[in-house]
């Protein structure tokens, strides 16, 4: 029993820090704060991100062969059909298929327009399908059918249940299944899929008309010959996960959303070290010399400062916790009434806060702890 | 155990460089003995409070050296030092110093913590001796709520709770009133003093006078003699 109780000095700690009600508080609403606009800053990054990149996820190809100066998925630039023969010439290549993705705009049952994203998959492989919740796959090359993605904008489309209809660019269509996908996207519009054929012939193209070469290597071993062999015909094929960062490269450094998140991750970092630092550090203060009587008592250096630092992981860890909590449960009431809202607690994020409130806990503990160590008893026995 | 509690040779201490040096304690050489209670008188600046500090190991002296018990005090290190301080002397501040929000048993419980000692047995030790100096019922109130003289009191029981064979009290009487402060520094005499225990006190109070074995006057830094018994204020 007695091993497991916490030793005295950090129980005097623990009371003297929640014993002080106020201070306790502002420094909790400081961390929690803090932790709670870090973590839904970073979390709603984070979130756009990941959706800005849903195509790729969800059809999930090894690599995927593009023009050079493709930034994001969404924004493709066709390549022309000689593309798909180079790729499938290249040693290494177990197959090469053609992607289409493009915007298109609907005309629902009801007579209202939807604009929505078309991705038309490789009429012999289907490859990048993705998994029904009703409907059969073969159905996708029944006439006029599309296959409707039930995802957060699932509910723009008025019904799209198996049987529903619309117009797309004075074509008939009609839903033959309905289909789960990991990601979202990121611009608020469903998703439709559909053959590689019916999309080229549905959708007004350019001249060219493969959005992507998707190509799966042999082994991982080829990746990098691809790569080569790609890049000399003047292509560009990136690894699933590299065209992941390159996007989110470009969300973060290319657009505003970058910049301000990394302001206000910023500015609730200031904010929380500034609130609870200082909070901390009155309160060091207030008790400074009680500190100095404990000293000539004889308490040691060491002690004292593993008090002060028991007290600060305490405050740190509550504030964290709060936080974090905070956090979730204001991303659950937003997914309440915004079910497309892009947040996305990741570790990374949890993480990121997390370290921040170390050094927010380490700054204030270090002002803290030299104020205390520099105290003389020999001044407080003066008074 | 011998008579002698303390004895300190040729200490000085003084403050600051230069013009501004301030030589406090000169040349200052005395015993304290077990069974005693001193008394230590002189006018302010006299370095009272210097020299007191420096036979406690909590002020560092210049020269000189002291021994408490059988230990050089000045010689160990500040860890073992404190640990010394801890074990073997009680302090009296003259504000109390008591934490405001602990409970009035917890902050008598104190040195029995910074001890090792587990919680509840530290508590229970800290209640038995608010009894002995009379708060019998009051360990559970913050501090804030007893008066001067009680917490004067909390005070001393939290400097005899590790039965230290040394105890230190700097003007123990200086913020209460006259009756009060007799009143503490003769149950003092009455409770706490022991043969195996030496007192000292630091005071400006004529009117405790009557309680002490000895008193020892100082003077600009030095030790100028001694007297028994009643002395007139300064
Ligand atoms: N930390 C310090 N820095 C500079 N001078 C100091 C310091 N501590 C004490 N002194 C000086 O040393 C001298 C002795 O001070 P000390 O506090 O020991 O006197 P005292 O006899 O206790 O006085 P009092 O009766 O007012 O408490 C004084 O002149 C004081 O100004
Ligand atoms: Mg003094």
């Amino acid at each position: 029993m007695r091993q497991l109780q916490m030793p005295g000095i950090y129980r005097i700690a623990f009371k003297l820090l929640v014993n002080d009600r106020t201070k306790f508080a502002a420094l909790l609403v400081g961390i929690t704060f803090a932790v709670f606009l870090m973590i839904e800053m970073t979390s709603l990054f984070a979130g756009i991100l990941s959706r800005a990149s849903a195509t790729v996820i969800n059809i999930g190809a090894s690599i995927w062969v593009m023009d050079p100066s493709v930034q994001t998925v969404a924004n493709t630039i066709p390549v022309p059909d000689y593309v798909l023969d180079e790729v499938r010439s290249i040693p290494g290549v177990k197959y090469a298929v053609p992607l289409y993705s493009g915007a298109a705009l609907l005309k629902l049952h009801d007579g209202t327009y939807q604009a929505a994203n078309v991705i038309g998959l490789d009429d012999s492989s289907l490859f990048g399908r993705p998994q029904l919740i009703s409907g059969h796959i073969e159905n996708i090359f029944a006439e006029n059918a599309f296959i409707a993605v039930d995802d957060s904008e699932f509910y723009k489309l008025k019904g799209a249940n198996i049987g529903a209809q619309f117009e797309l660019n004075d074509h008939r269509g009609v839903i033959v299944g309905t289909a789960r996908v990991i990601s979202s996207g990121l611009f608020g519009v469903p998703t439709l899929y559909t053959t590689y054929y019916r999309a080229m012939q549905y959708i007004p193209n350019s001249r060219f008309t493969i959005s992507y070469v998707l190509v799966e290597p042999k082994k991982p071993a080829d990746v990098a010959a691809i790569k080569r062999q790609v890049a000399a015909a003047g292509y560009l094929a990136l690894t699933k996960d590299e065209f992941i960062r390159k996007i989110s490269a470009f969300y973060k450094y290319q657009t505003g959303i970058g910049t301000n998140m990394l302001i206000m991750t910023l500015i609730s970092f200031i904010i929380g070290l500034s609130i609870s630092g200082q909070t901390f550090y009155t309160f060091i203060l207030e008790n400074i010399e009680k500190f100095g009587a404990l000293k000539a008592i004889g308490a040691k250096g060491s002690e004292l400062v593993s008090m002060i630092l028991f007290q600060a992981t305490f405050v740190s860890l509550t504030g964290y916790g709060l936080g974090v909590g905070l956090c979730s449960l204001v991303i659950w009431l937003a997914r309440l009434y915004l079910p497309d809202y892009a947040a996305m607690v990741t570790y990374t994020n949890l993480g990121l806060a997390f370290i921040m409130v170390v050094v927010i806990a380490s700054i204030s503990s270090y002002f803290g702890v030299r104020k205390v160590l520099t105290i003389e008893p020999f001044d407080i026995f003066r008074g | 155990m011998s008579s002698t509690a303390i004895s300190a040779a040729g200490l000085n201490k003084w403050f600051g460089e230069g013009e501004a040096r301030t030589h406090a304690v000169k040349d200052l050489s005395f015993e304290a003995r077990f069974g005693e209670m001193l008394y230590v008188v002189g006018p302010s600046g006299s370095g009272k409070t210097t020299m007191l500090s420096m036979i406690s190991g909590i002020l560092r002296p210049n020269s000189g050296s002291v021994r408490v018990e059988d230990t050089d005090i000045w010689s160990i290190s500040d860890d073992r030092l404190a640990q010394f301080r801890l074990h073997k002397i009680g302090f009296v501040f003259q504000d109390y110093h008591l934490f405001p929000r602990l409970t009035t048993a917890e902050n008598v419980a104190i040195p029995l913590i910074l001890q090792q000692r587990p919680w509840d047995q530290a508590l229970t030790e800290a209640a038995h001796d608010l009894e002995i100096v009379g708060l019998k019922g009051r360990a559970d109130l913050p501090p804030v709520k007893l008066s001067g003289g009680e917490q004067q009191r909390v005070a001393i029981a939290r400097a005899i709770v590790g039965r230290p064979d040394v105890l230190i009290l700097d003007e123990p009487t200086a913020s209460l009133d006259g009756d009060t402060g007799r009143n503490i520094v003769q149950f003092v005499r009455e409770h706490i003093l022991s043969e195996q225990r030496c007192i000292i006190i630091v005071t400006h109070d004529s009117r405790i006078y009557e309680f002490a074995d000895r008193i020892m006057k100082m003077e600009d830094g030095r030790l100028t003699g001694f007297d028994r018994g009643e002395l007139d204020a300064q």
